[in-house]
């Protein structure tokens, strides 16, 4: 098929979709409208067992299976990412070499770094609290170690970064999570029910078992964005293709 | 007007489609990809928002002080967002692959099965 008819055939096809999408948005719900039956009985629920943040409550609370699914993915896709991306016979590794840094840019990546690591941790253990958690405090935290890349070169970022660690971490965060679900299981006979106390509202240690699962999350995420730029960045500095290919 | 947030993710969608279908190179796909994505967040947001209402965290404002927004809708999104980014990276890692064995990343000219 050559590329005009694709062409014509994906806007014939496309304006189909886009009447269909019309008439669908039509018969939505007005915007803005006061009528969220989940929402609400969410908010209440919420309340109810002092998770100020009800996002977090949702998340890891009512709907803590789904999130369970949604971290497998995330742990598949980091898994696939790092088979895809090994090094192959017909390659080698080559050592990085060491690279200026302007200076200015040396001392603001450096400056930073501290700054976004503990903001990347805050917004961790503040998940259950205020808007973040586990999910965006793990990409903070993850990229600010990347700043020393920036700052300093590859070799230090290697030496502060070993990516073995990092993936036993993964694991490790992975496997938190499904055994607090499981102390849940044999504490209350249902899988990642909420069954610790739920504290006092509004304070670091309310909402039961949400930060624990938020932390389980953090850690996971924190460790799979850390092994999957690792393992890009290996691509683009250190993987080389051998001479004569 | 009540229709405009809805038919602004539509189109958002309909236009990650169309470079998906017109794509020359792969990486350039699987951005399109994303904007696909990038409408259902709208979607999902546009769905659960309310007049007048604030953010659904109750840290700094007193409970049912306020209208909130719809809370399950932002969830789902933060959901939807993790998976479009580690798809993201499955896809371009795969990218990579592609450009290592094949030498091109132009859809067109990958007609071949190579083992």
């Amino acid at each position: 098929m050559s590329r005009r008819v694709r062409l014509w055939l994906v806007l014939a096809g496309g304006a189909g979709l886009a009447a269909v999408l019309v008439a669908a948005c039509l018969k939505l719900p007005a915007f803005g409208g006061d009528r969220h039956p989940y929402g609400d009985r969410a908010v209440h629920a919420s309340l109810a067992r002092r998770t100020a943040n009800t996002i977090s409550s949702v998340n890891f609370d009512q709907r803590a299976f789904d999130t369970l699914g949604e971290m497998t993915i995330l742990f598949g896709a980091v898994l696939g990412c790092v088979m895809l991306l090994r090094q192959t016979r017909d390659e080698q590794r080559a050592a990085p070499e060491p690279a200026d840094v302007a200076r200015p840019v040396r001392r603001y990546a450096l400056l930073v770094l501290p700054v976004a690591l503990v903001t990347g941790i805050y917004v961790i253990a503040h998940g259950q609290l205020s808007p973040g958690g586990g999910f965006q405090g793990g990409v903070v935290a993850a990229t600010a170690l990347h700043l020393l890349y920036l700052g300093a070169d590859y070799t230090a970022l290697e030496r502060v970064r070993p990516v073995g660690a990092y993936e036993v971490g993964d694991a490790l965060a992975a496997s938190a999570y499904v055994v607090t679900g499981l102390a849940a299981l044999i504490g209350s006979g249902a899988f990642l029910a909420n069954t610790l106390p739920y504290g006092t509202f509004n304070t670091l240690s309310s909402g039961g078992t949400v930060p624990l699962l938020n932390a389980a999350i953090g850690m996971e995420v924190a460790s799979a964005v850390v092994v999957l730029l690792a393992r890009f960045l290996d691509q683009a500095v250190e993987i080389v293709k051998e001479s004569g290919e | 007007m009540h229709v405009l947030p809805y038919l602004v993710a539509a189109w958002v969608f309909l236009a990650g489609c169309y470079g998906l279908a017109t794509s020359r190179n792969l990486v350039h796909a699987v951005g399109c990809l994303s904007v696909c994505q990038a409408g259902t967040y709208v979607l999902l947001l546009g769905v659960g928002y309310r007049d007048g209402a604030t953010a659904p965290v109750f840290s700094d404002i007193k409970p049912g002080s306020r209208p909130v927004v719809d809370p399950v809708v932002q969830a789902l999104t933060l959901t939807d967002v993790v998976v479009g980014a580690t798809v993201t990276a499955l896809l371009l890692a795969l990218v990579m692959q592609i450009a290592k064995r094949h030498g091109t990343v132009d859809p067109d000219e990958l007609s071949e099965l190579r083992g």
